[in-house]
């Protein structure tokens, strides 16, 4: 069915079939959005009325309002911040983690890499109340950091793994001409090993930047004060607090989500490809 | 570990190579290396991964609010309780449904699609994008917004029925449809995921078995049938065990769209974690939730590995 695509020239009706059927869950999957985004821009009679078209009189203050208040752009940076920290603290000690077992032998190495692999076979949420109670106890709630360290350590596992299959798939070469010729391991992985891994880091700041995006129950369970929360968290107490204004809530979700389609469109290729590339979080 | 093999099937090219090393530097050199590199990630790891998970298992056998020390010991009380709850019953009958679901409409679906954009079409990558687009958004965001959808007053089921005339339907509302409501978008966000899976198990496939076969005058759906499905088993075995293990952390789409409600019949296991275990700091019990979610994800792990992944 797929492969006289590439030799033969496809039937026109099978062509027809391809275009309705795609384009039917295509619909399925945009109209959803698309009237989210049209309906911030309605009132709440014309969004009772019709809730699929264009807004009878258009209401751009629906979200100027919110552009113009400091409650969009305080949570979007919340966000931003413990995405940032858990993207750069899951990077660094990640890759060094994973450096030492593609290059240094050492005793209980295998030992050590299974130990990390624990961290891929269950989710966050298993472990949430002992770690609410370890992050109290520490003095940590309500911080980045309370969010951050958690986020970052369930997803070293993945990390370490997706860093040590590419540092080992560097030619070898190199790593036995550098020792041979006296350079030191941090040497080494500063200056070669690093400036190589361009593409895997990528991929593992992808993952963990929009797994901290998008992240919900963590931040739900050690932040308490609102000033401190990132933007999941955020619209669910804004709908909590207009709730049946629905063009408000609809235009707030709008704003929000806007920077990851955004981006996404723009990054497609890497988002895809990192996204599958390491997707245990789905 | 099983993503040991999950990550091998979409980097094939990440083969081990035989290891050159026979003169290994002496253990002056390796040991500030590993003085320094390795302790961060152990300890981040150990604290927060590891010593949490034996944390749950140990309050999993008191009752306890989380203050001071726990000291009322009571053996399995808490797991016997769980599995006497009917909230928790359900969550455990939900988890299963959604993979049920998933392996039978989701991957179908996700197989489908991934079949017609190997064609060579405008637009192909377009399609693609749209398709994905759903994973990437926020599970909340993506909630939020079919609450809207699915809203009996200003909804767009609201309008559709109001068009076909029939009596608004509160889906959300209604004990006995809420859970296939939320069964719906878990389908509507994860099924790109899912395509984009398939695309990558299509483009490894060997083009010429079916070229072959074409020759031989085998119709479109023997070629799919007895080629390209057996040849995408390992694709299927991963598509399942992703959608069991997402099932199994289901929270952030349920809490926008239901809350685990009406009458905790859209609850998973994580959703009954949060609303029986952390807001009402019943600590022992939703350790309990816990230690029974890790041993089934272990179990998972293992088995399905053990079973299906063997050959891959």
């Amino acid at each position: 069915m797929t492969d006289t695509a590439s030799t033969a020239r496809i039937a026109t009706g099978t062509k027809i079939y391809l275009y309705v059927s795609l384009t039917l869950i295509a619909a399925i999957v945009l109209v959803p959005l698309l009237t989210t985004a049209l309906g911030g821009f309605k009132d709440l009679g014309d969004l009772r009325t019709n809730p699929f078209g264009l807004p009878a009189t258009w209401h751009p203050e629906n979200y100027t309002d919110i552009l113009f208040g400091d409650r969009y752009w305080r949570q979007m940076m919340n966000s931003l911040i413990i995405a940032t920290l858990t993207v750069c603290l899951t990077v660094s000690v990640s890759a060094m983690a994973a450096f030492t077992f593609a290059h240094v032998k050492f005793f209980g190495a295998g030992f050590l890499l299974n130990y990390f692999l624990i961290g891929l076979m269950f989710p966050a949420a298993t472990a949430i109340l002992p770690l609410f109670i370890r992050i109290r106890d520490i003095g940590l709630l309500n911080s980045y950091w309370g969010v951050v360290l958690p986020q970052v350590s369930f997803g070293l596992g993945m990390s370490i793994l997706l860093f040590r299959n590419y540092f080992r798939n560097l030619p070898e070469e190199l790593f036995q001409a550098a020792i041979v010729d006296g350079c030191g391991y941090i040497r080494f992985f500063w200056h070669i090993s690093l400036p190589l891994s361009r593409p895997i880091i990528a991929t593992v700041s992808i993952i963990s930047f929009v797994g901290s995006w998008n992240s919900y129950i963590l931040p739900l369970i050690m932040l308490n004060s609102e000033t401190m929360y990132p933007w999941p968290l955020g619209i669910m107490v804004y709908r909590g607090e207009f709730g049946t204004a629905w063009q408000l809530v609809l235009a707030f979700i709008t704003l929000t989500i806007m920077p990851t389609i955004v981006v996404f469109f723009l990054a497609q290729k890497h988002i895809i490809a990192g996204l599958t590339a390491g997707a245990v979080k789905s | 570990m099983t993503t040991i093999s999950a990550t091998g099937v979409i980097r094939q090219r990440s083969a081990v190579k035989p290891s050159a090393r026979s003169k290994d530097p002496s253990l002056a050199r390796r040991l500030p290396v590993l003085l320094l590199f390795l302790p961060p990630a152990l300890l981040l790891f150990t604290i927060f991964v590891i010593l949490p998970m034996g944390e749950a298992a140990w309050y999993s056998l008191y009752k306890w609010d989380g203050y001071g020390l726990p000291t009322q010991f009571v053996g399995m009380r808490n797991f016997e309780v769980l599995f006497k709850n009917t909230a928790f019953l359900t969550a455990l009958k939900n988890n299963a449904l959604i993979v049920v679901v998933s392996i039978l409409i989701q991957i179908p679906l996700a197989i489908w699609l991934a079949m017609m954009l190997a064609h060579r079409i405008a637009g192909v990558v377009l399609f693609r994008l749209i398709f994905f687009l759903p994973y990437v958004l926020a599970e909340v965001a993506a909630g939020l917004i079919w609450r809207f959808v699915y809203d009996g007053d200003y909804g767009l089921f609201a309008s559709a029925a109001h068009l076909i005339g029939v009596e608004t339907p509160y889906v959300l509302a209604d004990k006995d449809l809420a859970i296939y409501a939320v069964l719906a978008v878990v389908v509507w966000k994860y099924f790109g995921f899912h395509m984009m899976l398939f695309i990558a198990g299509l483009q490894s496939l060997d083009k010429s078995v079916l070229e072959a076969a074409e020759i031989d005058g085998a119709s479109g759906w023997q070629r799919f049938r007895y080629i390209t499905l057996p040849l995408l088993g390992s694709t299927v075995r991963l598509s399942v065990f992703f959608a069991v293990v997402g099932s199994l952390q289901l929270f952030d789409l349920i809490m926008p769209l239901t809350g685990g409600g009406p009458f905790n019949a859209t609850q998973t296991m994580v959703t009954f974690l949060f609303n029986f275990g952390v807001t009402r700091m019943q600590v022992g019990l939703g350790s309990a939730v816990g230690v029974v979610l890790f041993v089934i994800c272990v179990t998972l792990a293992f088995g399905y590995k053990r079973i299906f992944m063997r050959n891959d």
